[in-house]
């Protein structure tokens, strides 16, 4: 029982990366019909946000040691963070919770970058095929990425989480199990709630505001909205900066949970899309549920248990494959995935 | 009287006839008259580097690409001559390989084996390389060795550490300086044992392919040599990011030392994701729990940060080493490109002075007798003390580093400390040792 739990309590933080992606994926292709392969990129920019704030952050003054030597027998530099230089405590505080406060950063930026490939480039394929679509965002994902990793080199570069949230939670021995049998690091717990808050936040903006209202009604039929005097497509341009947004903040909330890397955008694209899939095209609550349904599932699959029952009957493992299969089953009984509507993609 | 006629149609035709037939001979010895495969002909030699320059490891790409322009630099005369100076065998001049100034080309392996073997081959076929070397994996080293092999040009692996490099699929033409799982697993076991007792139970996490397997095979055969047994070992893919499912269960598998077979972007985030779960701050069966990283890489160390502090591991060599050799190399690359140079870095600086001195001991860049003089050779100065390239399977046999990660690093360099120095003997093995059965090395082929 501990050990479902455990695998339940996983799948929640993948599902959570899965969901926020999916959401923005979504969110563009039910708001501008575009299928954005470029959104895992998005996801990859936010981590690089936390990471260029990070080493903002760090930028320091530099004194030499003649005591010290460095590795060639030069007298050693000794730097010290400007920040804790100007503010003391509070300078120190910054750099613990650089990945947080970076998202002040990042929504902004990740809005401006959004817009941008929005104008540029993205709207000039909206009356293309979706095949013409696919290329060009995947196209422009590689070469954001390799912009990425022109700046930053190819490997990991490590963010950490606030000393105040290292560690882990024994959520077990909470609840009557047995000590350490349901363990929980504290930043993802984080993760995961942030994940709900960010849903919600946008799900609330959708339902209560004018301006949701709006979307909501241009998303059911464009062209009416548009017969009534709004300019739809300014407020779709928005959306695709609120989406990219949903994806940059993910993005940097996930920084101390795996390091960035430049290609870390292509690890989730494919799952994500996956996930929109299966949810179903243009539904939100769909990609959502989707998320968190193929994160639980994907952690069931590397269950050593499950792995060795698989073994045992001589197939081969399938914790990389359990969402594609997943995809197949749902598309066969459902093929609008579980919450798709009528219309999506079917022209 | 025959009257001998001849119009321009027919002065043409006899001169296309009398050309060809002049060329015959060198048309059909052209290829035969070269004793080997791209025998250097003009005053120069080019060497193919084959490294990884995309992927997930162009960072150890780029530092082996450095090493090797250093080694190029040092090879024709340039710069401060590094460990040539220290190199136990004098044949190196400073004026190139056998008189001929040294060249190179370079291609991407991308860390995919069909990307390795297509720029190999077109390093072979279109740049005339006589020498390919380098990677960062044991599945492209494999796969690259094979067609070297095939091509009839010398293999100096760069970073590989699978058992079967030089094991089941060890060839004629390729040759290993790098250490392997075996190696590591001998310098490591005893170590751990002293440090977490002899009565411990490992949980394993092994990458799924052929460096991962023969790793865990060694290093689980060793601890359990000293007592340890083994609880589990579970598979895990090498497209895995999140390995937190993976590492969930293992506290409550009764296990009190997680091992992770994993390397490069594997090892960094299965290494995170063990410390996020709490992993070292807890007590299993009365003991603290441990985590031990067998292969060890300081490029890989700084990706992982903070979290290998006191994480022990085994490595090729390190910077901070103190002997002649190593100290020279660090000087020369810290003054070139302002930081130490990595393990990867340092091996394949060693297998291009390597194979140059071979080239100059046998006289020839012939593979069959680089190979010869390679195969026996006993050196030193290279920054791991005496070492053998073993003849039966063309494997280094040298000092293994046991290193762990550092607690209160002084620079963004100083990020893991030499334990101990495993000797020589203690990390030898049978050329017919179990895990090297199998494959044969077969005949050197010169093309």
């Amino acid at each position: 029982m501990d050990a479902i739990l455990l695998q339940v309590l996983n799948g929640l933080d993948k599902g959570s990366a899965y969901a926020l992606i999916a959401l923005g994926l979504t969110l563009i292709f039910g708001t501008l019909g575009v299928v954005n392969f470029a959104h895992g990129a998005l996801f990859m920019l936010g981590a690089f946000c936390a990471v260029t704030f990070s080493k903002i952050l760090a930028i320091s003054k530099v004194v030499i040691d003649p005591e010290k030597t460095d590795f060639l027998g030069n007298p050693a530099k000794i730097k010290t963070p400007y920040v804790e230089e100007w503010f003391g405590s509070f300078g120190t505080f910054l750099i613990d919770f650089a990945v947080p406060v970076s998202l002040i950063a990042a929504v902004p930026v990740m809005i401006l970058i959004g817009i941008a490939l929005e104008r540029g480039l993205i709207k000039h394929f909206y009356n293309r095929p979706h095949a013409d679509q696919i290329l060009v965002t995947f196209g422009l994902a590689i070469v954001l990425q390799e912009v990425i990793k022109a700046f930053f080199g190819a490997n990991p570069i490590p963010q950490s989480a606030p000393d105040v949230f290292m560690g882990s939670l024994d959520i077990g021995a909470m609840v009557g199990f047995a000590e350490n049998a349901i363990i929980y690091p504290y930043w993802r717990l984080v993760y995961f709630f942030f994940s709900l808050a960010v849903i919600s936040a946008v799900f609330a903006f959708l339902r209560f505001t004018t301006f949701g209202m709006v979307v909501r009604a241009g998303m059911a039929d464009r062209e009416t909205v548009g017969l009534l005097g709004i300019n739809i497509d300014k407020k779709f341009t928005i959306m695709f900066g609120i989406a990219a947004a949903v994806a940059g903040t993910a993005g940097v909330m996930y920084t101390p949970i795996n390091p960035p890397n430049y290609h870390m955008g292509m690890d989730f694209l494919v799952l994500s899309f996956v996930v929109v899939v299966v949810g179903g095209m243009g539904s939100l609550p769909g990609a959502v549920a989707a998320g968190f349904l193929l994160g639980i599932l994907e952690s069931f699959a590397s269950m050593p248990l499950i792995k060795d029952a698989i073994s045992a009957i001589g197939l081969p493992s399938i914790d990389q494959i359990i969402i594609y299969l997943v995809a197949v089953v749902v598309l066969l009984v459902r093929p609008r995935g579980l919450m798709g509507k009528a219309g999506m993609m079917e022209d | 009287m025959s009257k001998l006629v001849m119009n321009r149609r027919g002065l043409l035709r006899s001169g296309a006839v009398m050309g060809a037939g002049v060329a015959l001979p060198t048309i059909f010895t052209a290829s035969s008259a070269a004793a080997y495969t791209n025998e250097p002909t003009g005053s120069t030699v080019t060497l193919g580097f084959n490294v990884p320059q995309t992927g997930a490891y162009a960072d150890e790409g780029a530092d082996e690409l450095r090493a090797y322009m250093l080694a190029v630099k040092h090879l024709n005369g340039e710069g401060d001559g590094g460990m040539m100076n220290t190199f136990s065998s004098k044949e190196l001049k400073g004026n190139g390989i056998l008189g001929k100034e040294v060249t190179y080309v370079t291609g991407d392996t991308q860390t995919k084996s069909d990307a390795a073997r297509a720029s190999a081959q077109s390093m072979i076929q279109k740049d005339g390389a006589v020498m390919i070397t380098g990677g960062s994996s044991s599945g492209v080293a494999i796969a690259v060795q094979g067609l070297c092999q095939e091509a009839g040009v010398i293999f100096m692996a760069g970073l590989t550490h699978s058992n079967d490099t030089t094991g089941k699929d060890k060839k004629a033409n390729g040759f290993r300086h790098f250490f392997n799982g075996y190696m590591s697993a001998a310098a490591l076991a005893p170590v751990l044992a002293e440090l977490y007792g002899t009565d411990r139970t490992a949980y394993h996490l092994t990458a799924d392919y052929t460096w991962g397997w023969t790793q865990q095979e060694s290093i689980a055969a060793a601890t359990e040599a000293k007592g340890w047994s083994t609880a589990a070992n579970v598979l895990t893919p090498l497209t895995t990011t999140d390995f937190s499912s993976y590492v969930a269960p293992v506290l409550n598998s009764g296990a009190d030392v997680l091992v992770l077979n994993h390397y490069g972007g594997n090892m960094i985030n299965s290494l995170t994701s063990a410390v996020q779960f709490g992993l070292r701050d807890k007590q299993v069966n009365g003991k603290n729990f441990e985590i031990v990283v067998p292969l060890y890489s300081r490029l890989m160390a700084r990706g992982a940060g903070e979290n290998v502090k006191g994480i022990f591991g085994s490595t090729n060599w390190h910077w901070s080493l103190q002997d002649e050799g190593s100290k020279a190399f660090v000087q020369s690359f810290g003054q070139e490109y302002g930081f130490p140079p990595s393990q990867a870095a340092h091996t394949v600086y060693c297998q291009t002075l390597l194979y140059a001195d071979a080239c100059e001991r046998a006289g020839t860049f012939n593979p069959c007798g680089v190979g010869e003089a390679l195969e026996g050779f006993k050196f030193d100065g290279l920054g791991n003390g005496e070492t053998e390239y073993r003849a039966e399977d063309h494997q280094c046999f040298k000092d293994v580093l046991v290193v762990r990660g550092k607690e209160n690093p002084t620079s963004e360099f100083d990020l893991l400390e030499v334990v101990q120095v495993t000797p020589r003997a203690q990390v030898e093995y049978a050329v017919d040792h179990p895990m090297f059965a199998g494959g044969a090395l077969g005949s050197c082929n010169a093309g």
